[in-house]
């Protein structure tokens, strides 16, 4: 039984990350298998990318493709649907995640089909598909092994490239033996590996629908490609005899040749391979090899409105490589589930707010997730200005408080504190004062020269930090002091 | 009622109203300054692509095109092969005496459960590439449609050292006119199966062949 | 030419001394320093909490306050990286394309303070005596944003006396952040927890970085155990002579 626990895609309420964040910061599993799983990748990245002398203009290349065709995007759009037919397959539009599940249901129904494989695709959780097929009385099998682990648990993902990360090997052996119906079992990787090919084959020499993602669809001619490890991608793309593949729209690139760029900066930025082990292009359907029916169904769900957005376009740049993920110093620590969203760390961060909408729910909380650190802009192969956008979400998330928050966002606590200071900051006088006032103001709180607990919401500094108090004398009080009262030496 | 797709395509018309009505795609500028060709002497890009498949634990060997048969065979053999999946156009002579052939071809099929069965496929490839230690198929000469190479556990493949390149460009290049003109699927192998799901552990073989042997086809005696 | 001490908001009120190590520094290199007393604050904070609105008003401020100068430096690599580039972006949101220019014209004469020493006095040996084990931390602005690279390290090596420890994973974040500290205090907690093991693995003394902010939260660390480690800014250590041998 598939279940996909309510995220910021589900419709309703999430928690705010600082909440779910303190909860999987003291997993202390978690910490340990995260912490090794992201140093052991960011350090391989490191030599897979050492080893490329244009890794910086392959780097450009990739962002300027993506430029190139965001800014155009109805017209490749057009082009990937003609590319496609003209190719044998058939192009599907869905608005929203609801409309592309039931597109998807409905050809998996009209072929009797009461089972699918799937090949893992983050669109699919994120429309929350196999929930939707369920209710529609067929079974989805996720093939990848870490999707199937996950899904035999009743969990959801943590990582976009390792999803069972939070899963030790005794766990999963557990797991194998309980769901599968395995009796004698080692908790020895090869073992378990063995036993996920075994009880997968039998699903995809029977399969008769394989629905699968998409890493890149090519406009000029309609080639869509998996990029993957095991060869479940393979399987689900080969074997079935009808294909259905959602995708997202950003997902296009506008000609074969753009493979060049994009099939070099993401085995390195994702496996820190120099390539991974499979990749299959497809083009529409190919007499005798493979599917002969392909759907492609092509996903808006909120991708328009980050589209929209001028600085919050470059988000749909995404690769989905994870290396800001492996990076990033929030991440490693409080883990995928934290960020309550299907896309997890510093992507994760600025993308889900953008598809849900401000004001909306606890994804708000996603664009403060961040020490604005810059590792994640580092390491990006098509140069995503994360902090740029972080910081820009942050001020529509305090506008649309301001402007549509009634009085209670007006009297919000941070609000009224940002406002006071900056109008302090106008004025030297007020400026001034407002130096001596603190300087005054903290006796009570300053004993034995240093501050132990500051009230209200900055406790949370002097819960783990001593604070110094204010000194004496300002600097600009030393400098009268010095130098009279005017500006110069 | 506005279909779905009229709707999109209005919302994304609208979400790029920023762009000037008259801007091509072309005017903005890309720029390829990354290597598009690999200008190492012949011997050490085959070299290289040997080597590199090697290190993704697919067994190499490099051997005298005259050869062939006898490698094959020896490669069968070591492996225990009895039941050989080839494809129709697979090239004479490829295959020693004494090994039981299944034949795909067009008209006749084999089951996926034949496929599934069999000890082995036997190959030749459209490309290397030797940056990367990627075999390139593109379900041309020699090579089958795809589920030949996908269901076995064992697939022995030909590579001849003129049909390595060096850099992943090159490879997109010369798969262009292909894709274009026939639409036929392609797949890039780099090594066996693999997959670090398990504690991060890279564990071999999931689905596809556990085991990839490269023979990898010159004219003149290797060293 | 005419150079203005940026001593930004954060040091003037809580680190009056570094303000005072860069004066004594720069004099010392001969350079004439004047302090516009109009300044206040980059408008930093409240740009990156999401107050950009109310930055506006601070960001027009500085560029009044330091445009006519032909240096401005700052013992803050976060506060330079708040000018150079983060006020272009202010200027767009303020839809104002005169600010615009000028910020475009001010921004490159903005300077971190080892940028300016090295970059732009090319200078690495500002004759500073420190008889230390001193181990530093490269702040986040200053390495990614500002880019200073090796500026800040060939500085420190140059100080007579100084036992220079490398800081072993030196380019991890802290979990400062700025307001992060305080609206994910748990998570900047976890990460600084990482970077005090690092810096007491060195056995150093001392922990310097050329921004307050981050020292403040590392020392503040540090005291809470008890690490008997203290933190010192860096314009600190490359103010101090033997005539005036700091505890």
């Amino acid at each position: 039984m598939t279940i996909e626990a309510p995220d910021a895609f589900s419709g309703g309420k999430t928690p705010h990350f600082e909440e779910t964040a303190r909860e999987s910061l003291a997993d202390s599993q978690l910490r340990r298998n995260l912490g090794k799983a992201t140093q052991t990748i960011r350090r391989k990245r490191a030599v897979a990318v050492e080893e490329m002398p244009d890794w910086e203009r392959l780097r450009e290349a990739g962002r300027a493709l993506k430029s190139r065709t965001l800014r155009h995007l109805d017209e490749y759009l057009l082009r990937l649907e003609e590319s496609i037919t003209r190719a044998g397959g058939q192009v599907h539009w869905a608005r929203d995640g609801e409309e592309a599940n039931r597109i998807i249901a409905g050809i998996a129904r009209s072929h009797g089909a009461g089972e699918v494989v799937k090949v893992k695709s983050i669109a699919t959780d994120e429309t929350k598909l196999n929930e939707h097929l369920e209710g529609e009385g067929i079974e989805a099998f996720e093939t990848d092994l870490a999707e199937l682990i996950i899904q035999l648990a009743g969990e959801t993902s943590s990582h976009i490239l390792v999803p069972a990360i939070h899963k030790n090997r005794s766990e999963i052996r557990e797991l194998f033996m309980q769901k599968l119906g395995v009796e004698d079992l080692s908790d020895d990787p090869p073992d378990l590996a063995e036993v996920a090919r075994l009880y997968l084959r039998e699903k995809f020499l029977k399969a008769k629908v394989g629905i699968s993602g998409a890493n890149f669809a090519v406009a000029e001619t309609g080639t869509v490609c998996v990029v993957e490890s095991e060869g479940n991608g393979r399987m689900c793309t080969t074997l079935p005899p009808v294909l259905v593949t959602l995708m997202g729209i950003e997902k296009i690139i506008p000609t074969w040749q753009d493979y060049e760029v994009f099939m070099q900066l993401l085995p390195r930025s994702s496996t820190a391979e120099r390539m991974n082990p499979y990749t299959t292009f497809w083009t529409g359907v190919s007499e005798g090899d493979g599917p002969q029916e392909f759907h492609l169904v092509l996903l808006d769900n909120g991708r328009t409105e980050v589209l929209a957005d001028e600085i919050g376009r470059q988000t749909l740049n995404c690769i989905r490589c994870s290396a800001c993920l492996n990076v990033c110093p929030v991440y490693e620590r409080t883990g995928g589930h934290a960020y309550n969203s299907v896309y997890p760390g510093p992507i994760g961060a600025i993308l889900t707010p953008q598809l849900v909408g401000i004001g909306k729910s606890g994804s708000d909380s996603l664009p403060y997730a961040s020490s604005l650190c810059g590792a994640c802009y580092e390491v990006c192969p098509v140069k995503i200005n994360i902090p740029e956008v972080l910081i820009h979400l942050r001020g529509k998330v305090v506008r649309h408080k301001q402007d549509k928050g009634g009085l209670k966002g007006k009297l919000d606590p941070e609000n009224v504190a940002m406002q006071a200071m900056a109008k302090t900051f106008s004025e030297r006088r007020l400026y001034e004062g407002a130096q001596k006032a603190a300087r005054i103001g903290q006796w009570p709180l300053a004993r034995s020269g240093a501050i132990h607990r500051l009230p209200g919401r900055l406790a949370g500094w002097t819960d783990a930090r001593d604070l110094k108090p204010i000194p004496e004398q300002t600097f600009r009080e030393w400098w009268r002091s010095q130098n009279g009262s005017g500006e110069g030496a | 009622m506005t279909s779905a797709r009229e709707e999109i395509l209005r919302r994304v018309r609208r979400a790029t109203h920023d762009v000037p009505k008259d801007e091509r795609p072309e005017d903005i500028p890309v720029e390829r300054g990354y290597r598009k060709e690999d200008d190492a002497p012949r011997d050490e890009i085959v070299e290289r692509f040997a080597e590199r498949v090697a290190e993704y634990e697919a067994t190499v060997h490099r051997v005298n095109e005259a050869d062939l048969p006898r490698e094959v065979s020896e490669a069968l053999e070591r492996r225990g092969v009895r039941w050989l999946v080839v494809p129709a156009d697979l090239p004479e002579g490829w295959v020693p005496e004494g090994v039981e052939t299944l034949r795909d071809a067009a008209q006749s099929q084999l089951s996926n459960e034949e496929l599934d069965q069999s000890d082995g496929v036997l190959t030749g490839c459209s490309l290397g590439i030797a940056q990367t230690g990627t075999i390139v198929l593109d379900a041309g000469e020699g090579q089958g449609r795809r589920a030949l190479t996908l269901l076995p556990d064992y697939h022995l493949c030909v590579v001849r050292e003129d049909q390595i390149v060096g850099l992943v460009p090159e490879a997109f290049a010369k798969l262009e006119e292909t894709v274009k003109n026939e639409g036929r699927a392609i797949t890039f192998i780099s090594g066996p199966s693999a997959t670090s799901d398990i504690e991060l552990n890279r564990v071999e073989g999931v689905h596809g062949p556990r085991t990839l042997e490269v023979l990898i086809a010159g004219r003149e005696a290797p060293m | 030419m005419r150079v203005a001490l940026f001593v930004t908001c954060f040091n003037d009120t809580l680190f009056p001394e570094t303000g005072r190590a860069t004066v004594e520094l720069l004099e010392r290199l001969g350079i004439e320093v004047e302090f516009p007393l109009e300044q206040t604050c980059c408008g930093q904070m409240h740009f990156n909490t999401g107050y950009q609105r109310e930055a506006i008003p601070l960001v027009r401020r500085f560029v009044e306050v330091f445009e006519d100068y032909d240096a401005v430096v700052a013992p803050s690599g976060s506060c330079v990286g708040m000018v150079r580039e983060l006020y272009p972006l202010a200027a767009d949101l303020a839809n104002d394309k005169r600010l615009a220019a000028r910020v475009e014209e001010l921004a490159p004469k903005v300077f971190e303070l080892s940028e300016f020493l090295v970059g732009k006095l090319e200078v690495t040996d500002v004759g500073a005596y420190y008889p230390h084990r001193v181990t530093y931390h490269p702040t986040c602005h200053s390495l990614r944003m500002l880019k200073v690279g090796d500026a800040p390290v060939k500085l420190l090596k140059a100080v007579r006396g100084i036992d220079f420890v490398e800081l072993p994973e030196a380019r991890e974040c802290c979990g400062f952040g700025g307001t992060f500290a305080v609206k994910n205090a748990d998570t900047s907690i976890a990460m600084l927890g990482d970077k005090l093991r690092h810096v007491l693995d060195t056995e150093a003394e001392i922990c310097t970085a050329g921004d307050n902010s981050c020292l403040m939260h590392i020392g503040g660390g540090l005291k809470r155990q008890r690490a008997g480690l203290r933190t010192v800014h860096l314009a600190e250590i490359l103010a101090n002579t033997e005539e005036k041998i700091k505890p």
